[in-house]
């Protein structure tokens, strides 16, 4: 669902890493967000998952300002999938996306048929229901990510926000799991990630937004957003953006490789 | 648009890898869901696995309590033991001497009691540590409680009291010491879990000096023989008196705690973080893990004294039967642990004249359990 930040602001100690931030996501939207390492990409997202809390300016999500809201109900508005990580024990993967389905249990209750089940078509809706009794460890990387994509879907939260979600993955993983993310946010999620490649944001976004020096630098379509000079700026590297198949796709290349 | 256009050009792409797609529509028919449902519900083999060695375990544990009533110089027959169970509620026939009846009541079932009780809580102790500081290597003893129990029970040994009050003076000084690296890790900076650890490490190392100092003052000939013995831990102070009662309280609650809040656990290995965005307040949940888990430590320790490994061992041997996940984990560690201090308690009290205390023991076959468990896991 929606997202509307308004004048965000977030420093570590004096050093300032959010300055001004104000954007508007509307419901159903995938948005890529780009921008150099450190620039404060994972900062916003913890500040709208309000795991840093202590931002100034209003982040509403759903038209509920995040602050206001419990550990619980936020759980409930948005939901995140971090970078695979090996957890230390060795679950099994449904017993990982059972994880996400006790936002509406009392805290000395258990899961039970009906969360096994959500967390089930979590699973058969991401088509990687096979995996289910599986161990989370001996699955690849790439599954790994989907299973942390079904176990947000079965949180049940309509806003989802994934920090680099394919930036461990080969290739055809980050294929397959982009494709999937932006499958739900044609189903009608929100979804906000983040990625270093400019390219994809041209195929797995609807908007674009470019963070630089902590500010807001564009937000639009990305085939507006991105451009020779933005890249340029913003990365500090030459490149061309060109089109192929009659402007459905569009790469960046780095000029100096081409000269 | 030229944006819609490419974004369908890519969705085309994406199906040719054999991207996921959704396998039913949300509204697909009512009868095709309930036969998914048999599918997903159905416990698969691990599951099923694990259930039959809970269920196992809690068998062996009753044999293991069997067979300990008959070991010893004067054995008691299980049914005899039953029946003299039975007869303290219904009238009936006594068929057992007066003589066997004392040792039953007053030496063999408070000991066992006591054992089985001690194991339990310390193995799942051991396992909400591992998964809240989502260390393997944690034990019950991570935060201190170990070392302010002894502190508490060397100092009331020191002050000449009796045996209640070391047990009581043992498990205050336990919980202060918990209560003291909660505090300094509540106001420290930087990683939380590896905070609350490492302030652990130094009141518990606070702790050790304050032992040592109450030895070095003790009386060579009473009281330092008297702290020594129960830093060994041992289980022959047994009995069926208010401080084996007392003991149970904290211990019983501590566990139904523990118990109830298995499934959270496994959300806590995940991360702080990631916890959180699940809707779980994870810096609170670990708070009333570790008082739980300190609770029945605390209670464990000033009965027992140092009963080390038990905590660290059980739960790496239960994760090797029945999994990871804390739903079974749990269960499998307080009856693994009941049966495996009870066992190790009657090679204690059996093996030689003089007993061997169980602490010793139970380092003894823990160490190099442990060393065998690492080495195995790396040839896999």
């Amino acid at each position: 669902m929606s997202i509307e930040i308004s004048n965000l602001g977030f420093s570590y100690g004096k050093r300032e890493i959010l300055h001004d931030v104000s954007i508007s996501i509307p419901d159903a939207t995938l948005v890529n967000v780009l921008g150099p390492n450190g620039v404060g990409k994972s900062t916003l997202f913890r500040c709208i998952l309000c795991l840093n809390s202590d931002f100034t300016g209003t982040i509403l999500v759903n038209g509920k300002n995040v602050k206001d809201l419990s550990v619980r109900e936020r759980s409930r508005e948005i939901s995140y999938i971090p970078q695979s990580h090996a957890p230390v024990y060795d679950y099994e993967v449904l017993d990982v996306v059972l994880m996400s389905t006790g936002t509406d249990l009392g805290m000395l209750r258990s899961p039970g048929p009906r969360q096994a089940r959500k967390a089930y078509e979590a699973l058969e809706r991401i088509g990687i229901a096979h995996l289910a009794k599986r161990t989370y460890t001996q699955i690849s990387g790439g599954e790994q990510q989907l299973v942390l994509v079904a176990r947000a879907l079965a949180q049940d939260a309509k806003t989802i926000i994934m920090d680099e979600p394919t930036s461990a993955l080969d290739y055809g993983n980050t294929v397959r799991v982009l494709s999937c993310v932006r499958q739900l946010a044609r189903e009608g999620l929100s979804i906000v990630q983040s990625t270093h490649q400019p390219d994809q944001a041209f195929l797995y976004s609807d908007k674009t937004l470019v963070l630089h020096q902590g500010r807001v630098h564009a937000f639009g379509d990305p085939k507006d957003v991105i451009t020779n000079e933005l890249v340029s700026t913003i990365y500090g590297v030459n490149v061309e953006v060109n089109s192929l198949y009659g402007d459905k796709v569009r790469v960046c290349v780095p000029v100096q490789e081409i000269a | 648009m030229i944006g819609e256009e490419g974004a369908s050009d890519a969705s085309s792409i994406g199906s040719a890898d054999g991207v996921p797609r959704r396998a039913a529509e949300p509204g697909s028919p009512r009868k095709k869901r309930d036969d998914r449902d048999c599918a997903c519900l159905a416990p698969s083999a691990v599951e099923r696995r694990a259930n039959y060695i809970i269920i196992g375990l809690a068998v062996f544990m009753v044999v293991a309590v069997g067979v300990s009533l008959m070991l010893g110089r004067y054995p008691i027959a299980p049914d005899e033991a039953v029946r003299m169970l039975l007869g303290k509620v219904f009238p009936l026939d006594q068929t057992w001497t007066a003589q066997q009846e004392t040792l039953f009541f007053n030496v063999r079932l408070p000991r066992i009691m006591l054992a089985l009780m001690v194991g339990c809580c310390l193995s799942a102790a051991g396992a909400a540590f591992q998964g809240t500081f989502q260390n393997p290597l944690a034990s019950p003893d991570i935060l201190g409680a170990s070392q302010g129990a002894a502190f508490g029970a060397a100092v009331a040994i020191l002050a000449g009291s009796g045996a209640f009050a070391v047990s009581m003076s043992a498990f205050g000084f336990s919980l202060v010491a918990v209560l003291l690296v909660l505090l300094v890790s509540g106001r420290a900076k930087g990683n939380r879990v590896l905070v609350t650890v490492l302030a652990g490490v130094m009141i518990s190392m606070l702790f050790q000096a304050g032992v040592s100092f109450t030895k070095l003052v003790a009386d060579p000939t009473d009281d330092l023989p008297a702290i020594t013995y129960w830093l060994m831990g041992s289980l022959t102070g047994a009995k069926l008196d208010t401080n084996l009662l007392m003991t149970s309280v904290p211990m019983a609650i501590g566990l139904a705690v523990l118990f109830a809040l298995r499934w959270r656990i496994n959300i806590l290995t995940m991360g702080d973080d990631e916890a959180a965005t699940m809707g779980i307040d994870a810096r609170r949940l670990r708070l009333v893990v570790i008082l739980a888990a300190t609770l029945v430590t605390a209670a464990s320790v000033s009965v027992s004294g140092m009963i080390g490994w038990v905590g660290l061992i059980i739960p790496h041997l239960c994760r090797m039967v029945v999994g990871a996940n804390y739903r079974k984990l749990m269960p499998a560690s307080m009856l693994m642990g009941a049966s495996f201090l009870l066992i190790v308690d009657n090679i204690s009290r059996l093996a030689t004249t003089a007993e061997i205390p169980v602490g010793i023991l139970t380092a003894f076959v823990g160490a190099p359990f442990f060393l065998y468990l690492i080495t195995r896991k790396k040839q896999q």
